[in-house]
């Protein structure tokens, strides 16, 4: 099913065919840095290939990415101030992991809302069938 | 009636979304808009194409309106626009300032000595990273700078006449209306 | 000469299809059986018709015919044949034609086995089969047609597009299909039964094996698209919550949601027009899918402007399906008798309804998820992308008390189950279950989270109460007790088993699995999970249409050999290259390399995964399916006839597949 995404993502104008990726930086020698440089490049987005993290792209942008952020999380910097540097240059966008902010209110809490909705729609169901039955019994 | 209308609810459901799809048939998503409009240019400073020893950074894009398109040889796109910029860099409206974006440089003077320079200058970024700060993410892509250096516009994609006749010459009159 | 014949065999088709939706609901309504007797033939017409039109393009793409242009676009002299015929369904006109074949499939079924249905109904059904079939014709007539000449004809024509090289490309659109189209079946039931308003149990029992087996046909394309993405797509992942593969997990979820609300319906006669809204949302859903990849509103694929008629036309047909559906289930679903009897509030129908209710929030917020951005940008607010990270936060507190639920619910009796007899039922794989998750905690100490163990679990869970059932009654008739299970609660079992082996595949390898990237040298190593990886170096190789860089890698364990396993970085034509994964498969645990980059003197950047259950994935996806398909076999869908005087609102007698009835001592 993916393939049919990267079908297009090939069509793309932007796709080049060089690859310059430099994934030569060494992995962190601390477990925590590594751990955050590996969540970093889950949940941000290679724009170039419209949907791909930039952990599993090849793409040479998404290679970009992965160098900075090598760099970010060397120097020390926080999950969180990485990602508002990403977020400062590309927007929300970048993020496969929205923030929670007025606009994106309704999409972290509504499946929850919405769950509470049925069963409470549930709960009336079933006590209005469970008197059905009563009364039939009756 | 109260029960009818919980059985006309996932009409009205259909109805909302096919409004969304409606106008998202007319919203191309690959466009993503940049968070560095109304921004000042971030500062960098890189070599010139043509001048390796020469810089290249923010403070040349102060004191007028100017474009800034990114550009490589790799890029297909850029060959589709190359003729377009050359006309309209003849035309002396305003300077286009070239980025060559993870290029090789001597492919990439090659190109512009072949095909025409329609750049004032050339900064070059042979791995990319400045163009991470400038939000770049493929190419072409052009900037519309105002004279105090902060970024009023993005296009994304190849440039045709028309784009420098919807997108970019109207803005630029307002800028100049605006006497920036 | 062959290609004009398969557009000519379209535009029949169309007639055929306009005959039959004509014949089949204005005969109907009118009660003229004339006009009835007419749907069939008609539907087997157009069938053929369709067919013909499909081998029309198989044949060309097996011939060469470069002067076709979606032939020349999509195919190449060099390729090999059965990515020839694969290639008809390749890009967006040909596997439009595979839509309407796979319609023209699940049309002659239905006009073959529903003989035994009165005839103002079938006709109905076959009516609003004609109506879909319709609409796609036209469709595809009018924006994409495929067989389209190429003036002055190509050579040899471009290509394949190279990710589709692979023998997954044979099964997984096919089957996927099978499935989406499929659920237009159960959809043409719940439209029959509005416009007859004759919503009874009979039509229930009538679409429960159809939903059945579009639903495992389903099952089996999202289970092959999964396995393929992991395979071939380069890094590897089973599941990545992309839009395009939500828009098939959505239609799955609400159609899982209808094979269980059927079950209601048929056996108690409650919640008629609840199971008409599923299964009309199912085929929505299946629609929707359809929108969502082909007008590229959400991952743009083609630049929508190349043809907007395309987007606008399936929208269309979208909101004229759905709408009139819905429109209908507006004005007739009201009306419908709320009989059907009550229940206690722990009995079967409540747990069905939890199933139900779980099921279509989830389904729910995968189309909160896809659609977020699409709406937000509609409005001009901002773009957003929702990926992988959201769908795992929402989906886990989901599905956590729902897989709770799937233990218990068997075991309850339908009307008034007892809470003591569950439980003593249940007591044995709580207790295996809990050991499990104690056994996880024990053997891997620190490195499990809560949810893992939860995971766990709910997996082992899920495992042992589904297998109780059968074991206990396979024990019983070890001992000479005739004992009977029928198909239909045998295949229940089974899917529910399916349904905890691929949590537990997804648990543990998302939990435990390993992966890293590393700068390999020829002659070098890296240890992974006490597996030790050698890098041997890479040498070129040829395929028939495309050069390729093939590493080596050694996998040693302990001294002792594992397997040597060789990934490829292709190169096709155009400058396309695909990045093939070497995998040494274990029923326990998958090792996986990858080639990523060269990066001078030799060295290269390499993937090296530990993916410790990962096929249990898709086994628990082929043994949902082989439940689906047990199910299916159920005595009770082969009965022929109907008799005549049968009281069609009346619950079925037969409820001895109850599997929480006792068994017979």
């Amino acid at each position: 099913m993916r393939t049919w995404v990267l079908i297009g993502a090939c069509l793309l104008l932007m796709v080049t065919h060089v690859v310059w990726a430099i994934d030569s930086e060494p992995p962190f020698s601390d477990p925590i840095l590594e751990y955050r440089y590996e969540h970093l490049l889950q949940v941000i987005r290679c724009l170039q290939c419209m949907d791909e993290n930039i952990a599993n792209s090849d793409a040479p942008l998404a290679a970009d990415f992965r160098r900075q952020i090598h760099a970010m999380v060397a120097e020390g910097r926080s999950e969180q101030q990485i990602k508002q540097y990403m977020v400062n240059r590309y927007g929300d966008f970048v993020l496969y992991d929205p923030p929670l902010q007025t606009s994106t209110w309704l999409l972290w809490t509504g499946p929850f809302l919405l769950l509470g909705i049925a069963i409470l729609v549930v709960i009336l169901v079933v006590r209005r069938r469970a008197r059905m039955d009563e009364e039939r019994e009756i | 009636m109260r029960r009818r209308l919980f059985f006309i609810l996932p009409m009205l459901v259909l109805l909302a979304l096919m409004g969304f799809f409606w106008r998202g048939l007319y919203l191309n998503p690959t466009i993503v808009s940049s968070p560095l409009i109304g921004k000042p240019v971030p500062d960098f400073s890189l070599s010139r194409l043509h001048n390796p020893k020469a810089t290249f950074d923010q403070n040349q894009l102060k004191g007028q309106i100017s474009l800034v398109n990114v550009w490589a040889t790799w890029c297909v796109a850029c060959r589709d626009e190359q003729q377009t910029l050359l006309a309209f860099s003849q035309q002396k409206v305003v300077p286009i300032y070239g980025f060559d974006y993870k290029d090789d440089r001597q492919s990439a003077l090659q190109w512009l000595a072949e095909r025409g320079n329609p750049y004032a200058a050339v900064a070059f970024d042979p791995i990319g990273n400045v163009a991470i700060n400038w939000g770049v993410y493929g190419a072409p892509e052009t900037f519309l700078i105002d004279a105090h250096g902060i970024i009023r516009f993005k296009y994304i994609g190849p440039i045709t006449p028309k784009v420098i006749r919807t997108d970019f010459l109207p803005r630029i009159q307002a800028l100049r209306r605006e006497g920036t | 000469m062959i290609p004009e014949l398969g557009h000519l065999a379209l535009i029949i088709a169309l007639c055929l299809a306009a005959a039959q939706s004509f014949f089949g609901l204005g005969g109907a309504q009118r009660g003229n059986l004339i006009w009835m007797n007419a749907v069939r033939p008609a539907a087997v017409g157009q069938s053929f018709f369709v067919m013909l039109a499909f081998g029309a393009l198989a044949y060309a793409f097996l011939t060469n015919d470069f002067s076709v242009a979606y032939v020349a676009a999509n195919s190449n002299i060099a390729l090999p044949w059965v990515y020839k015929f694969t290639a008809v369904w390749g890009a967006h006109e040909g596997s439009l034609l595979l839509w309407v074949f796979v319609l023209a499939i699940w049309t002659v079924a239905v006009a073959h086995f529903s003989r035994h249905l009165p005839q103002d109904f079938s006709s109905r059904v076959l009516g609003v089969l004609g109506i879909i079939s319709i609409g796609f014709l036209l469709f595809m007539l009018t924006t994409s047609d495929p067989f389209g000449r190429l003036l002055p004809p190509a050579a040899q024509g471009a290509d394949l597009n190279p990710i589709l090289q692979d023998p997954g490309m044979a099964i997984h659109p096919p089957m996927l299909y099978m499935g989406y189209v499929g659920m237009s079946v159960a959809f043409a039931f719940a439209v029959a039964a509005l416009l007859s308003g004759r919503m009874d149990v009979m039509w229930a029992r009538w679409s429960r094996p159809w939903t059945l087996v579009a639903w495992l046909f389903l099952t089996c394309g999202i289970t092959f698209g999964s396995w393929w993405s992991y395979y071939v797509l380069g890094w590897g992942g089973f599941w990545f919550w992309d839009p395009v593969e939500n828009a098939s997990f959505m239609p799955w979820l609400v159609a899982t949601a209808l094979v269980h609300s059927l079950a209601v319906t048929e056996k108690r006669g409650a919640f008629k027009s609840w199971t008409a809204l599923l299964a009309i949302a199912a085929f929505s859903l299946s629609l929707l899918g359809t929108f969502l990849v082909r007008s590229g509103i959400l991952i743009s694929v083609h630049a929508f402007a190349s043809d907007p008629r395309r987007g606008i036309f399936i929208l269309a047909m979208l909101g004229v399906f759905v709408g009139v559906a819905l429109f209908l289930y507006a004005w007739r679903a009201p009306t419908f008798s709320q009989r059907g009897g009550g229940f206690k509030i722990f009995s079967r129908e409540t747990f069905l309804l939890l199933n139900n209710v779980f099921l279509v929030v989830a389904a729910a917020a995968v189309l909160l998820g896809t659609l977020y951005p699409l709406v937000l940008g509609a409005l001009k607010i901002g773009q957003i992308s929702v990926g992988p990270p959201y769908f795992d936060h929402i989906f886990v507190p989901l599905m956590l008390p729902f897989f709770v639920l799937i233990g218990i619910g068997p075991y309850v009796r339908w009307k008034h189950g007892s809470v003591t007899e569950v439980l003593s039922k249940l007591r044995i794989p709580a207790a295996l279950a809990l050991w499990a998750g104690v056994v996880m905690i024990v053997l891997l100490r620190a490195e499990v989270s809560f949810i893992a163990t939860a995971g766990v679990l709910l997996a082992a869970w899920t495992i042992f109460s589904a297998l109780q059932e059968p074991l206990q009654r396979l024990w019983q008739r070890l001992h000479h007790r005739h004992v009977s299970l029928p198909r239909s609660v045998f295949g229940m079992s089974i899917a529910h088993l399916g349904a905890g082996l691929m949590i537990l595949g997804v648990t543990v390898n998302t939990m435990l699995g390993i992966t890293i990237d590393r700068v390999m040298k020829p002659g070098s190593s890296v240890a992974v999970h006490g597996y030790q990886f050698t890098f041997q170096g890479v040498h070129a190789v040829s395929g028939p249409n495309y050069r390729a860089v093939q590493g080596a890698f050694a996998v040693t364990r302990a001294g002792k050999k594992v397997a040597l396993i060789y990934p490829e970085k292709r190169q096709f034509r155009h400058d396309v290259t695909t990045t093939n994964a070497a995998i040494a498969a274990g029923p326990f645990r998958d090792l996986y390399v990858a080639l990523g980059n060269p990066l001078g003197q030799d060295s290269w950047s390499v993937r090296i995964e530990y993916k410790p259950l990962v096929r249990f994935i898709w086994l628990g996806g082929l043994t949902m399916m082989l439940g689906g398909f047990i199910a299916t076999l159920d005595k009770r869908y082969r009965q022929v006839r109907v008799p005549a005087t049968v009281d069609v609102s009346a619950p079925p007698k037969d409820a001895d597949t109850d599997l929480a009835k006792a068994p017979e001592r």
